[in-house]
């Protein structure tokens, strides 16, 4: 049985409908992602599933229990990584972590051994005040916080939002090792790559979930054909394919540009590029890929807006 | 008295607008900033990296003049840091990853609020504001309060609010922090605008696909600015073949 299990959530703040019916179930032991950007209801579904706020309507269950009636039971067994941080930032870091395990009538001593990955890279600062720690070393903070009490399931509100490709790796890693001690976690985040990372991903926009399903699913379903090429005037290239007379769809994607044609590439590719070389394009390493996560974000928000 | 706006008598023989020199900023024993040197063309896009605490903000402050250094120079935007830090103030723009507008009042009055710090005269600030809302696609929101915008347009319009005094340089500490990938490709299409006309982007980002939009770039890590270069460059020199595993590899050693 599923250890979240939501039908038809709606949730609105006066005239905004935050939250216009969600579903989706997580199973136990899976690392679930929500994929989406600032302002698309992240933070509203996830104080929704730790029961600080109470949803207009929908089914709701986490750990087979139901929100409304059995919060406090819930919270038992839950623990919650906020999106802002929310540690006391004047307490050492030990002081913190002692804080929140008492608070859950635990210790550090009884549930070291959940932390002790984290704790290790942790401990050089333990007598630091919290506020004075890195962005990273405050995540990881927050994630031992979090754990202390040997919770079944994690929720982590975008835990790598501003902080750097390095800590985000380490933090990834110190998830996959969570999980191996059979704690289910859904996490959201608004980065593209970490969704791969996940077992199932949902993307979210302006309330809805746009799409579902193991990240592979997902890119496996990409409707075109997608073409990278390379150039170093990408702003030049992108003011000439205003006027690309094929019918595709075009972005940056670091130094090169994707192109999403929807015809079969073989007759296609080679007017394509006639149209770039008549027009004094240099480009370079033109091919086909196969797409990612990001590359099927933007696919499918802009078939719904092209609708 | 009334700040002028425009600057049309100095002298402008370099080719840079930011001249970094040795620049070191210490906070009891510990050195934030460890005698960076380096230099910013006029219209470059330039990205600044560095993982979280290689003291990027401490940098971005000094050359902003919102922190003295603890020794060497620079010059920005023509100006010396050490004795015209009135001067650069008027010839930068700055956004920062927590928009600098306020959500209680409308489009117009924000960047009307701006615009008269800054000192420019009532009519022309009118002029200015409609057209860069018309270039927004704005022009219709301008009695719209700021906290019911879509957090993409309130991006462009801070962004257009920095730019209204018309500087030189203008400095983007995260930007496109949290929103969707087609908005953050929108706000670069800006940016890229912007710097065709003429002005400086001093730009950081976690982003690292972000990254190799930039002209050149260079990776901080604790305290120092040892690698700078075109993204090509950096990913020859590190033998990567992204920038986000070039800064893996530098930060790492």
């Amino acid at each position: 049985m599923s250890i979240i299990s939501v039908t038809d959530l709606h949730k609105s703040y006066g005239s905004v409908h935050a939250l216009k019916g969600i579903s989706f179930n997580v199973e136990e032991g899976e690392i679930y992602g929500v994929v989406g950007p600032d302002g698309a209801g992240k933070s509203t579904l996830f104080n929704i599933l730790t029961t600080l706020l109470l949803p207009d309507s929908g089914e709701v269950s986490v750990l087979h229990k139901d929100i409304r009636k059995d919060f406090l039971e819930i919270r038992k067994y839950i623990g919650y990584l906020p999106g802002t941080f929310s540690l006391y930032p004047d307490l050492s870091v030990e002081e913190n972590l002692i804080f929140f395990a008492t608070m859950y009538q635990s210790s550090i001593k009884e549930n070291m051994g959940i932390i002790k990955p984290i704790w290790q890279q942790l401990s050089p600062f333990k007598n630091r005040p919290a506020g004075k720690l890195s962005g990273g070393m405050k995540q990881k903070l927050a994630l031992c916080c979090a754990l202390i009490h040997k919770p079944i399931l994690l929720f982590l509100d975008e835990p790598t939002t501003g902080v750097d490709p390095v800590s985000r790796k380490e933090f990834w890693e110190i998830l996959k090792t969570i999980q191996q001690q059979n704690i289910s976690v859904l996490v959201s985040t608004p980065y593209m790559d970490e969704a791969t990372l996940c077992d199932r991903i949902a993307l979210l926009q302006e309330g809805q979930f746009i799409k579902m399903d193991s990240p592979q699913a997902i890119i496996d379903s990409f409707q075109g054909n997608l073409v990278t090429l390379h150039t170093h005037d990408i702003f030049n290239l992108l003011h000439l394919m205003e006027q690309c007379p094929f019918h595709c769809n075009f972005y940056p994607y670091g130094e090169h540009l994707h192109v999403i044609f929807y015809e079969d590439l073989t007759t296609i590719l080679p007017s394509f590029e006639k149209f770039l070389q008549d027009n004094n394009q240099i480009y370079n390493n033109i091919q086909q890929i196969k797409p990612t996560i990001e590359d099927c974000f933007i696919e499918i928000t802009t078939e719904k807006k092209n609708l | 008295m009334r700040l002028p706006f425009q600057h049309t008598n100095i002298v402008e023989d370099s080719p840079y607008s930011i001249e970094v020199k040795e620049l070191t900023k210490q906070f009891g024993d510990f050195t934030a900033v460890d005698h960076i040197s380096f230099n910013v063309k006029k219209g470059e896009i330039f990205g600044f990296l560095g993982a979280n605490g290689a003291g990027k903000t401490t940098a971005i402050r000094m050359l902003c003049t919102l922190l003295m250094p603890t020794s060497g120079s620079a010059r920005i935007a023509g100006y010396d840091l050490a004795k015209e830090s009135k001067m650069i103030k008027r010839n930068i723009g700055y956004m920062s990853q927590k928009f600098s507008l306020y959500d209680d009042l409308t489009v117009y009055e924000n960047m009307q609020l701006f615009g008269t710090i800054y000192g420019i005269p009532k009519k022309e600030l009118k002029d200015r504001i409609f057209s860069s809302l018309k270039m927004l696609e704005l022009e219709n929101k301008y009695k719209t309060l700021v906290y019911s915008i879509p957090l993409g347009w309130k991006q462009k319009l801070a962004f257009a609010t920095a730019m209204l005094h018309r500087p030189k340089i203008v400095f983007l500490d995260e930007p496109t922090s949290g929103v969707d990938p087609i908005v953050r490709r929108e706000f670069w299409n800006l940016i890229y605008e912007t710097a065709a006309q003429g002005v400086t982007i001093f730009v950081t980002t976690h982003y690292m696909d972000e990254a190799e939009y930039c002209g050149r770039i260079s990776i901080m890590s604790h305290g120092q600015l040892k690698l700078i270069g075109t993204p090509t460059e950096l990913k020859e020199q590190m033998e990567a073949d992204s920038i986000e595993k070039v800064f893996v590899k530098f930060v790492v050693r």
